[in-house]
């Protein structure tokens, strides 16, 4: 069995605002071994950045973190200090964040950038530190690398300080990557360079990955795992195969309609949508989140809290009312084979 | 970051010329120096020797000229009331303002910043509400004023301080505070808003992500980008704290560039004024000029412009 490298359990972030109080994640459960990627998907405000956050204990400070388990290598990093944490972070487990563009501190070199982690955590000397950082960025293919180390961010394109960011998550040589949305920000003929490039790193290295995203063709493409995250919930979770081969939820059955493929979606044809918006999460909410957009909703679904369950098969979870069979028949009436 | 610099003297140089022209032809226009010279009592002809004797009849650009290519060499001329070179007046008493400006600068930049950093750090607390309190009062108290009260309370009933004269650093305390304290409140608010602006941006969220030290991630990588601005601004502060120590330096009698000033604009002391305005407009350019440098020390995306 795979070395486990991160275990989340009953994550819920709530943030007091004005109105009352945000439910944002209202625990959510995930494991990562090591050498597989996960990828979380769902729409925008589903919580998906405040989960990673909160996984590296970054959240903004109003934010409420609870959990009943988070480890990462088999050992506690819910309730430990400060300190202890700031140890952790960029050591073992590394960000990657949307924005390279702002990500990346205008007033120092990328080379200063990237040594200083290695020199906090490793107690490094400068040297050994800019060797590091020249083996990796040569390793995220950037060319040059030893003189890049003495320019600024504002010397790069995007798709170079990327890069850089990730060479720079590396510098520690962590068990886990957390990116989020790494590649929203960057032109689309970057987009799959990027990826591919943190797939192979992440093989090469033998490290976990969370990547977050909206980009179901992203998650095709990647992925080991699939969590679907709906208004603060997973409402389906399973290997990559397994929820794009039997997409048993009704959203999950959305999100896949709403992506073309190549030779199998007709020319000319409509592409889905999702009606609606997703649901404010203030207050209880004691119903289906998605029943308000769903087109098999009964009146059951907006009286009564879903569970997460077994589908067709172990360790492919969905939360729905309906069997696995009655989803999956709704798919085939939608699109006729 | 060399050209940039040369760059900047360059243009520094010509802000130099060219208020040196104005502050001459304003000098000349605004009264009749040989008149003044000659004393209210004085009749036509002792006043048309007088301007024949000083060149007053000459072209003013030739006057510039002649002043100008003087002034370079350290020549200011002679002032008509003290009837001493002036070059050794401004000797005697520029060390007095500079001190003074240092100090005050100091004064403002050491208790705004920090209390800028705390305000933008613990934003809506007690703290920040402490801040702001200072700010408002700062704002709203005339310097003069404020002189004053501090004199009644350290000089005269608590007999801690001097309250006249510049024979020792004690001198320099409250007329330090009463000018520094006057641009406290602008630094601190601009040091609270560029701190927020940036505690809340991309790069040190990455930064925390890097486990780097809290004390790391507010002073190498979050002060260093908030004060850029203030660095500006606070050369201009300075501009006009040298403008505020005409009253200040005459409220406690401290015999610099200020007070002297303000004896040579009664007494019609031409020579005298032109080279003060001179002196503290150059000061002023070369601080500018140093805060522009600092700046691009501090920001390299600012060296290429």
């Amino acid at each position: 069995m795979a070395e486990r490298i991160l275990t989340v359990d009953n994550l819920k972030i709530d943030i007091p605002v004005p109105a009352g109080m945000l439910h944002a994640v209202q625990g959510v459960s995930f494991k990562v071994d090591r050498g597989e990627t996960l990828c979380i998907v769902g729409e925008s405000g589903c919580g998906k950045s405040l989960t990673s956050l909160a996984i590296m204990d970054l959240l903004p400070g109003k934010a409420i973190r609870t959990a009943t388990t988070l480890e990462l290598d088999n050992e506690n990093v819910l309730d430990i200090t400060e300190d202890k944490m700031a140890d952790i972070r960029g050591n073992r487990m590394g960000m990657i964040f949307q924005e390279p563009m702002t990500s990346l501190n205008p007033a120092y070199t990328i080379g200063n950038q990237m040594e200083e982690t290695l020199i906090r955590h490793r107690k490094a000397s400068r040297e050994e530190a800019r060797d590091r950082a020249v083996f990796l960025l040569e390793k995220v293919g950037i060319t040059a690398a030893r003189s890049r180390l003495r320019q600024y961010p504002h010397q790069l394109s995007g798709g170079l300080r990327q890069r850089v960011m990730i060479a720079m998550t590396l510098m520690c040589g962590p068990d886990l990557i957390i990116a989020d949305e790494p590649t929203t920000a960057l032109d689309v003929t970057i987009q799959a360079q990027i990826l591919l490039l943190l797939a192979e790193l992440q093989k090469e290295f033998n490290m976990g990955l969370i990547l977050i995203t909206h980009d179901l063709g992203v998650v095709a493409r990647v992925a080991d795992r699939v969590a679907v995250m709906y208004a603060g919930q997973i409402v389906e979770q399973g290997s990559a195969k397994q929820v794009f081969e039997n997409p048993t939820h009704p959203y999950t059955q959305g999100l896949l309609e709403c992506i073309p493929i190549p030779g199998k979606t007709a020319r000319g044809s409509h592409l889905g949508s999702i009606p609606g918006i997703v649901p404010s999460l203030i207050g209880e909410m004691n119903c289906c989140h998605f029943a308000e957009r769903c087109s098999y909703a009964s009146n059951h679904c907006h009286s009564a809290v879903v569970d997460l369950r077994p589908g067709f098969t172990n360790a492919h979870d969905y939360r729905c009312v309906m069997s696995p069979e009655q989803c999956a028949d709704n798919l085939k009436q939608k699109v006729p084979a | 970051m060399l050209l940039y610099a040369l760059k900047r003297f360059g243009v520094a140089i010509l802000v130099a010329i060219s208020v040196s022209i104005v502050t001459f032809s304003l000098l000349h226009v605004s009264g009749d120096p040989a008149a003044a010279m000659a004393g209210e009592s004085a009749s036509e002809e002792d006043i048309e020797y007088v301007r024949k004797h000083y060149g007053f009849d000459r072209p003013l650009a030739v006057q510039y000229v002649d002043w100008a290519s003087k002034a370079i060499k350290g020549d200011f001329g002679q002032s008509i009331y003290l009837k001493r070179p002036v070059a050794g007046i401004l000797a005697e008493r520029a060390p007095v303002t500079m001190t003074l400006g240092a100090l005050s600068l100091t004064f403002a930049l050491v208790l705004a910043i920090p209390l800028g950093v705390l305000a933008a750090m613990f934003p809506n607390t007690i703290i920040d509400r402490f801040a702001l309190t200072i700010a408002v009062i700062g704002q709203a108290l005339p310097n003069f004023f404020f002189a004053l009260i501090m004199i009644i309370l350290f000089g005269v009933w608590l007999r801690w301080l001097p309250i006249s004269g510049h024979a020792s650093w004690l001198n320099f305390i409250m007329p330090s505070i009463a000018l520094g304290y006057y641009a406290t409140p602008a630094i601190m608010r601009l040091t609270r808003a560029g701190m927020m602006d940036v505690l809340s941006s991309d790069y040190i969220r990455t930064a925390r992500a890097k486990g780097l030290k809290p004390r790391v991630v507010l002073f190498k990588h979050a002060l260093r980008n908030a004060i850029i601005p203030v660095v500006s601004f606070s050369a201009v502060q300075l501009g006009f704290m040298l403008g505020g120590s005409i009253i200040i330096e005459s409220i406690f009698s401290l015999n610099g560039l200020g007070s002297l000033a303000w004896q040579s604009i009664q007494r019609s002391d031409f020579e005298v004024m032109q080279a003060i305005v001179l002196t503290i407009a150059c000061f002023y350019i070369l601080l500018t000029f140093l805060a522009d440098l600092l700046n691009a020390y501090l920001d390299p995306r600012i060296r290429v412009a």
